[in-house]
């Protein structure tokens, strides 16, 4: 396959490019969904093509096509430049890349079971038993299950001299019960919501008990109906590792993207709180906070060999004991703001121009456990499972809300809450980050839908995360 | 069309006896350039050439899509997908293929369009740009021709075509944005200096802001506020997959609007943007949703109309098997008030120019979180009175146009950008008795 991305790169150099790459990705997915123990759906879908990026003065020329041959690649290339090139009735500043070193590579994600050969019967039989376990509990409307499987096959050659092979499988799933009431639904979900995802093969699924957990989950929803609303208060916050994980994604992940902090992704996504000036400097959360973008994370779903420009991964440092030390960026970004490239550059298949995404932006853990916090707190609230998320588009201000809560009084759990939300402004919700559970608990939670981009595109991302705790924190803000 | 016809033909021969197939071909170009910091930094196109296949085997279902260019990946598509078929529990609710019909013979398309240069996009982003000097400009400018054709083992065939042109972008002081959209049939169409006129005097007015304090306030909603309330009333509400299982507030006849209240779904519009049939080759029609307030319909594909015994309203889409049927093309009837009219009307309150980043609370009673974003204006005795920090609003949206809740609807309907992407919802601007906001966005 290197030889219709070398014609790619090829043509696009012939038609004016300064610079040139070119990536041929053959990509398979497998899903199937499973609602009240009837199969909702069983897919399959491929995707192949060549995706050419070409650089002429201040702006990427990006052009894809599904014809792998060498003519069509060559096309593509030269369609690239020429789509640079008209850029330049509104130019700018000239683009520079930061220098990554040339390589000759090959890398596959460590996995020891491929997802596509465990027969797709036995696949939606646990599916279907998950849900019948969960449809067992009196009041439970609807039980759904799913599961999906990626596997993709990439060769990447840049103008430099780099031509890198990888092969990405990634497993994962999960499910949620839901109880109706009076004008109200209730929702538990297993092992988070949108399911948990992973670089890795159905050992990835295999680790997690999906049938062990599907009776709590199906009684804590009917459970919900009749639970207490939580109250509108300012008090301690405990958050459980996977509704912790979004919260970095939101509040830190996107804000530390340099091409946000740059103004390239102003007008959608938004831009960032965070300015260059102060990096090094800007205090982020309290001394607890820890956060790195580490790429290199084994069966992380941000993992990866080398990213969509042909950078190694890498573990960067972002928070330092609560200052703001690194970002998130490619060679492009990584050159304009006068730092070195992060590898965090990668897109959405074939057809997409690579951009800055985040790898696995995690919270490095701290000490003790979930019950050692909990204990230690005399008056809260323990929110888990992600239901609703919202912020800024400067990503200060955000609402989370959760599946479940239950009231924390005098070192113990009490009282099961419904509808529970949160509120704050990032810098001052970090600022208040005062426990943290330990390595035990630390998990690499993964979000297989971040949004980003126009066109749009999804990203598969990591956020490692344990437990932890913050004051003072605005809870149960509803309509 | 012969090429590809003959391609879904081949497709049909290979699926063999004693199965049904539904099998849908998407071909075209999709082109997106895109600047920010007032120049162009990306600047993309696209080849598309999409099939989607679906196979039942004595009502066991499975389906496979894939990017299609040679014979081997046809039948690589056709086999895999019987191949998960055959092990597959029997579907008891497989409503069967489409029995053949006639396809409305209604195109929304433009040749020049179809064929725009990445030139004549940079043209339109240059005027945008243009219109804001000193100020810098985000945003991009798209064009899109989508030719699509299905074909079913009962003999059903369809094809049709549409384009579509978006300018969507923003203007930035130091300290504030304004944002300008418009959505056409044809990129010579889109106005782009009125764009991103409207969008730099947006950003001009907001550069002094203020806080106000969370509450509740009465609200003139721009367009793209107005289509975002309707895209989720539509996903969350309208969709018979979501009434069906319990979560919808649909209460079908009653009145659960204000009786100004509009809503239809129609893609054979004369405005609109989408092929005349779904994916699942059903022709599309005009469903009405919500009558003079009343709540009167829900949209359908083959297996939610099936169980209700009804006939698909053609609103299936792709990967409607998890979302369930959704209205795409919706049009809200406007009314006869300007903008300026209804803000005389208000003694205090907001305009609101764009909704971001909103999100379902509890998808039944419709509560939303999300903010306010490029441009949010304080209304006093009848007039603009400066510009406002961003909100956040915790707001069922259902109860926000509920009985008596609209006091005024724009005369200036129009194709408007929504949380869920543009294109999708024509919307007028509205005036809204109530909006509870719950915070800042600086805290």
């Amino acid at each position: 396959m290197f030889e219709y991305a070398r014609a790619a790169v090829e043509g696009a150099l012939a038609a004016g490019a300064t610079y040139a790459d070119a990536r041929v990705v053959i990509s398979k997915e497998e899903s199937m969904e499973v609602l009240n123990q009837a199969v909702e759906s069983v897919g399959s879908s491929e995707s192949a093509g060549i995706g050419v990026r070409a650089l002429i003065g201040s702006s990427w020329g990006f052009f894809a096509t599904p014809s792998i041959t060498n003519a069509a690649a060559r096309v593509a290339g030269e369609r690239a430049s020429e789509i640079a090139r008209a850029s330049a009735m509104v130019p700018g500043e000239p683009i520079a890349l930061a220098d990554v070193p040339v390589v000759q590579a090959s890398w596959e994600t460590p996995h020891d079971e491929d997802p596509f050969a465990v027969p797709l019967g036995d696949k939606v039989d646990m599916l279907i038993r998950v849900s019948k376990t969960m449809q067992d509990v009196a009041g439970i409307a609807l039980a759904r299950a799913g599961l999906a499987f990626y596997d993709t096959n990439k060769w990447f050659v840049s103008s430099q001299g780099s031509e890198i092979h990888q092969h990405i499988v990634e497993s994962g799933g999960g499910y949620d019960a839901t109880a109706i009431g009076e004008q109200e639904t209730q929702r538990r979900s297993y092992p988070q919501s949108f399911g948990q995802y992973a670089t890795g093969g159905y050992e990835m699924v295999r680790l997690w008990d999906y049938e062990g957990n599907a009776q709590r989950v199906a009684e804590e929803a009917v459970q919900l109906l009749a639970a207490d609303v939580m109250e509108e208060r300012e008090t301690a916050l405990i958050l459980e590792g996977s509704q912790l994980a979004l919260q970095i994604h939101e509040s830190v992940g996107h804000a530390i993207e340099l091409d946000r902090i740059l103004g390239w992704e102003a007008a959608f996504a938004g831009t960032s709180h965070l300015e260059l000036e102060k990096l090094r400097t800007h205090r982020y959360g309290s001394e607890l906070m820890n956060i790195t973008a580490d790429a290199t994370l084994p069966g992380a779903l941000g993992s990866f060999g080398y990213d969509d420009e042909g950078t190694p991964a890498q573990r960067v440092d972002i928070v330092k004991n609560g200052t703001w030390v690194g970002v998130l960026s490619g060679r492009d970004s990584a050159a304009r703001a006068g730092l070195p490239p992060g590898g965090m550059v990668r897109a959405d298949g074939y057809s997409r121009l690579p951009m800055v995404r985040m790898t696995n932006v995690g919270l490095l853990p701290g000490e003790g456990t979930l019950d050692d916090i909990i204990a230690d707190t005399d008056d809260g609230v323990y929110m888990a499972t992600n239901r609703s998320w919202s912020i800024d588009d400067k990503r200060l201000n955000f609402q989370f809300g959760t599946e479940i809560a239950w009231e924390i009084k005098k070192g113990k759990r009490g009282r099961m809450l419904k509808n529970p939300t949160y509120t704050g402004i990032t810098p001052v919700f970090w600022g208040t980050l005062d426990r943290l559970a330990g390595g035990e608990e630390w998990v690499h939670w993964g979000t297989p839908n971040c949004g980003k981009g126009q066109p749009m595109q999804v990203g598969h991302t990591g956020h490692s995360a344990s437990p932890a705790r913050f004051s003072n924190v605005r809870v149960g803000v509803r309509a | 069309m012969t090429h590809r016809h003959d391609m879904l033909e081949k497709v049909l021969d290979r699926v063999g006896n004693g199965v049904e197939a539904e099998i849908r071909l998407v071909t075209g170009v999709e082109s997106l350039t895109r600047f920010a910091n007032s120049f162009i930094h990306q600047n993309v196109s696209e080849e598309i050439s999409l099939m989607s296949l679906r196979v039942a085997l004595d009502g066991r279902v499975a389906s496979a899509s894939g990017t299609v260019t040679d014979e081997e990946t046809l039948e690589r598509l056709v086999a895999t997908a019987i191949d998960a078929a055959q092990r597959q529990p029997i579907d008891p609710e497989w409503p069967g293929v489409k029995n053949p019909a006639i396809t409305p013979a209604i195109e929304h398309w433009d040749a020049e369009t179809a064929q725009a240069a990445p030139e004549d996009r940079a043209r339109k982003v240059k005027e945008f740009v243009d219109a804001g000097p000193s100020m810098k400009a985000a945003g991009y400018c798209s064009t899109s021709a989508a030719e699509v054709f299905f074909v079913n083992t009962n003999g059903h065939f369809a094809a049709g075509r549409a384009t579509t042109a978006i300018l969507d972008g923003i203007h930035q002081t130091g300290h504030s944005a304004g944002s300008g959209h418009q959505t056409s049939r044809d990129l010579a169409g889109i106005d782009a200096m009125a764009v991103g006129a409207l969008a730099a005097q947006r950003a001009v007015d907001s550069v002094d802001t203020y806080d106000v304090k969370p509450g509740d306030y009465e609200v003139v909603l721009s367009q793209e506020c107005v289509a975002t309330i309707a895209i989720f009333l539509g996903a969350y509400g309208f969709n018979a997959k979501v009434y069906n299982e319990g979560m919808s507030f649909v209460e079908l006849g009653t009145q659960q609007f204000d009786e100004a209240f509009t809503m239809a779904d129609d893609a054979l519009d004369d405005r609109g943007l989408e092929v005349p049939f779904d994916v699942e080759g059903t022709s599309r029609r005009r469903v009405d949703l919500v009558t003079g307030g009343v709540t009167r319909g829900l949209t359908y594909d083959r297996r939610t109309a099936a169980k209700a015994g009804l006939e698909s309203t053609g609103n299936a889409v792709p990967g409607g098997d998890g979302f369930g049927p959704m209205a795409t093309q919706v049009f809200i009837d406007q009314g006869e008030r300007t903008v300026d009219e209804m803000i005389a009307d208000v003694e205090r309150g907001l305009y609101v120019a764009t909704f971001n980043y909103c999100r379902v609370l509890d998808p039944k009673s419709l509560a939303v979180t999300g903010l306010t974003r490029n441009g949010t204006f304080m209304i006093e005795n009848g007039k603009i009175s400066g510009a406002v920090n961003g909100l956040r609003f915790t707001q069922s949206f259902v109860d926000a146009l509920g009985p008596e809740r609209i006091l005024g609807l724009g005369n200036d309907a129009r194709w408007a950008d929504s949380e869920f992407g543009p294109a999708l919802m024509h919307a007028p601007s509205m005036h809204l008795a109530s909006w509870h906001f719950t915070g800042g966005t600086d805290g």
